[in-house]
């Protein structure tokens, strides 16, 4: 696939080091948020997930108009 | 903490609700009708044949279904489920009422406005953004206002945590203004008609890079953001992994924007592009199954609510929907399975998996539940919703099969060769007569689909009825505490992230536009990626009128102009397409799909006077034809009062009149005018019928003046070398 995109790009200076530093960043990036993700503390994301479930707060209804 | 009351805004909740189901109603009305054109193309031609009606044909009644459902449909039924779960979500009531109203009836004006100026043939032509520029300006408007709203809701909230619903939302709100507004950069000509900064390849690769995430951003982002607040809610339970929704969101929209290409494998695009798309596309199956397994196993332990619960009924085969088609779209981005998918009614089969099933049993889902808490009551009849349920899933299966064996015996036809080299089906419309059967049964699916929708509609009238008009519901909860905007001790990263909405949301930007930028910017910037073709020349007046009423006509709803490096291709529309030969193509017509043959080399194939045939009765020349009939190209008298400022205006854009071409574009225009009528005239049968009609000033010699330059450029390159 590299061949298709440095053809087409060549007459860039360094072009050659653009697919490895777009390969680094995204690993980099994902690698960061799926560690990052992992780490998140387990009390945190149970009471995340629990804000659908406790969002329905009202008290009484009544037509104010 | 004192606690603190407020109101629920429930109006505007129930204002989309209404609209939405309206809407759908009507999109899908016309959804049926076109697929009722498909077997019967005479429909619609009420006063006879000669007398059809301009702004009921096919091609302009195609993008009305599709903007309909898509923008009119799905998106008063986002906006339904957005402003529900946000105010519950943040704790507030929406930011503020005024805008929220602007909001609802700037939408509802838009698609009004939709609805008369796609029939009137008022189009730019590019799939899925049609909307003239004054329409578009407006679309935008909305938008920011809708924008405003939401991030003040979110600046005002009562809950420090932002669920993920949420994030999706604001996702969606950034990506569709981004991609809205670069697809629809034009130059106006005048108050409704436009011509598309971009041209040729570029102009498609932008294109697709909107259309694809039109789908993306505007049919699932939000989607999925309603599921991860519904699904719950309904089920009662929490999300199956709240981890895994957060690694969903930031792969989907990170990996979402650069698939856009895979619209266009085997076309003119540079191949590196096309590789770019279909890298990324096989990557998005990751987040896209992910979501759905999150979704699904959010019911574990709940499968028995399931049987009872006819919202949930809807979430299943809506999540299950979402997951086939996500799989299929990943599959249709591999070079050999596109080049049998592409072009055919397999591509409408899966988008048709995608709108019916995800989009219309989510949205379905929701408004029932919906229901039954705006009004305060019970569901009127659960019967009726079991029954709605029973036939949609009918109408989804009878819709999509028929459409994917309609799709391979259609392609696999285009592609048989006898042993001697030429083509088994050398006549495109024998390909097309085969599968007139599939196409009627894709209009039972329809129906079906239809049938239970205006059940849904029923149910929710009477449920309105026997339940209390509360508008706003008083709930309670504390402010929010004023903390830190740095990470507090013990607070993870993406916690701090999430409360951050600012940040989050240019992180959001950040990774939604890195991808577009990568495909865009080499495309326009690098000049190697359309190699310029000398014997490519611009439209000649007559012929630019011409491909203008070819837009008005929508002929690229049915036609494409781009020749795919095939055998089975080359041998029968002929040399296939070169990026070069769409330079001067303001903007790109090469179609998503072929209902007819590729016109791309029509030019100099048949003369004058077949297109004029062809024109006022397809089955005149083509027996068996499902085109529709034009007879109001021969009456109506060619407009060509703009075409000074058409040119002119092309110029700003970048092709190359001369000032020169533009005095005298009006008397080239009547001169190349007068020789199509003097070819039409050497039929006597023509001579006999419309000799005295004057027809060198009607529209259908424009027309025929753009269809005879189809691909020609090349053909005189072809002659200017071999005379070297």
């Amino acid at each position: 696939m590299l061949k298709f995109i440095k053809h087409n790009l060549e007459g860039i200076d360094g072009v050659e080091i653009y697919p490895i530093i777009s390969l680094l960043l995204f690993f980099i990036v994902f690698v960061s948020m799926l560690i990052f993700v992992f780490k998140l503390p387990k009390r945190s994301i149970e009471e995340k997930s629990q804000l659908p479930l406790e969002s329905d707060l009202t008290i009484n209804e009544f037509n104010h108009e | 903490m004192e606690k603190e009351q407020f109101y629920y805004d429930n109006k505007i909740i129930k204002m989309f609700l209404w609209a939405t189901i309206l809407w759908g109603v009507v999109g899908m009305l016309v959804g049926l009708i076109v697929a009722l054109l498909f077997v019967f193309p005479g429909l619609l031609e009420f006063a006879g044949s000669d007398n059809a009606i301009s702004w009921l044909s096919f091609g302009r009644l195609r993008p009305l279904h599709t903007n309909a459902v898509i923008f009119a449909f799905v998106g008063n039924g986002i906006f339904m489920g957005i402003y529900y779960s946000m105010q519950r979500l943040l704790k507030t009531r929406m930011f503020n009422d005024v805008l929220s109203r602007i909001h609802f009836w700037g939408w509802q004006t838009i698609i009004v406005a939709a609805a008369i100026t796609l029939p009137l043939g008022l189009t730019s032509s590019k799939e899925y953004a049609e909307l003239e520029w004054p329409i578009d300006i407006m679309v935008v408007l909305i938008w920011v206002v809708f924008g405003v709203n939401m991030i003040g809701t979110i600046l005002k909230r009562r809950q420090r945590h932002i669920y993920v619903a949420i994030w999706f939302y604001i996702a969606t709100l950034i990506t569709v203004a981004v991609l809205y507004i670069f697809n629809n950069l034009e130059m106006p000509i005048t108050g409704f008609k436009s011509y598309s900064v971009y041209s040729g390849v570029q102009d498609a690769l932008v294109q697709w890079w909107y259309g694809h995430n039109a789908v993306a951003f505007f049919l699932t982002t939000p989607v999925l953001g309603l599921m991860y607040y519904f699904v719950p809610k309904v089920a009662n339970r929490p999300v199956y992994s709240y981890r895994l929704s957060i690694i969903h969101f930031w792969t989907l929209i990170f990996l979402y924007i650069w698939a856009g290409p895979h619209h266009l494998l085997y076309t003119a695009l540079p191949e590196w592009a096309q590789n770019l798309g279909t890298v990324f596309s096989v990557m998005l199956i990751f987040p896209s199954w992910g979501g759905m397994i999150n979704g699904l196993l959010t019911l574990r332990g709940a499968w028995d609510k399931v049987r009872e619960n006819p919202v949930l009924k809807f979430f299943v085969v809506a999540i299950t929907g979402y997951g086939m088609a996500t799989f299929e779209g990943p599959m249709l981005s591999f070079k050999n399975v596109n080049a049998i998918g592409h072009y055919t009614d397999w591509i409408v089969g899966h988008v048709h998996v995608g709108a019916l099933a995800w989009n219309g049993f989510m949205i379905a889902g929701i408004v029932y539940w919906l229901a039954a808490k705006l009004w305060k009551t019970e569901l009127y009849s659960k019967k009726l919703a079991n029954t709605h349920f029973w036939l949609g899933t009918l109408g989804i299966l009878i819709y999509a099969i028929p459409l994917y064996i309609a799709g391979f015996t259609q392609a696999l036809m285009w592609k048989d060769f006898n042993p001697d080299g030429t083509l088994v089906y050398g006549n495109f419309l024998e390909t097309v007569t085969q599968i007139i059967p599939m196409y009627a049964m894709r209009a039972v699916g329809g129906t079906l689909y239809l049938t239970g929708f205006l059940i849904l509609g029923y149910n929710i009238i009477m449920t309105a009825k026997q339940g209390s008009p509360v508008e706003d519901e008083l709930a309670e909860a504390a402010p929010l505490k004023k903390i830190t905007g740095g990470r507090i001790a013990g607070e993870g990263f993406h916690t701090w992230l999430e409360r951050k909405t600012v940040l989050f949301t240019i992180l959001t930007t950040v990774a939604v536009l890195i991808g577009g930028l990568v495909e865009i910017v080499p495309m326009i910037l690098v000049k190697s990626n359309v190699p310029t073709i000398t014997s490519v020349k611009p439209y000649s007046p007559l012929e630019l009128e011409g491909r203008d009423i070819y837009i008005r006509e929508g002929c690229n709803n049915c036609h494409s102009q781009m020749i795919r490096p095939f055998r089975s291709e080359v041998e029968r529309y002929g040399e296939y397409s070169k990026a070069g030969e769409f330079v001067y193509d303001y903007p790109f017509l090469w179609g998503s799909k072929r209902t007819g043959p590729d016109v791309h080399r029509l030019g100099g194939k048949y003369n004058d006077n077949w297109h004029f045939n062809h024109m006022i009765d397809p089955r005149s020349t083509s027996p068996g034809s499902i085109m529709p009939r034009y007879p109001w190209l021969v009456k109506n008298t060619l407009n060509a009062s703009d075409l000074e400022a058409k040119m002119k205006g092309l110029v700003i854009v970048g092709v190359p009149y001369t000032e020169e071409d533009i005095q005298g574009a009006k008397a080239a225009l009547v001169a190349q005018a007068k020789e199509i009528e003097n070819n039409l005239r050497q039929d006597p049968e023509y001579v006999a019928n419309y000799g005295s009609s004057n027809i060198q000033t009607k529209e259908i010699v424009a027309l025929i003046a753009y269809l005879q330059r189809l691909g020609t450029d090349i053909k005189a390159e072809g002659n200017e070398t071999a005379l070297k």
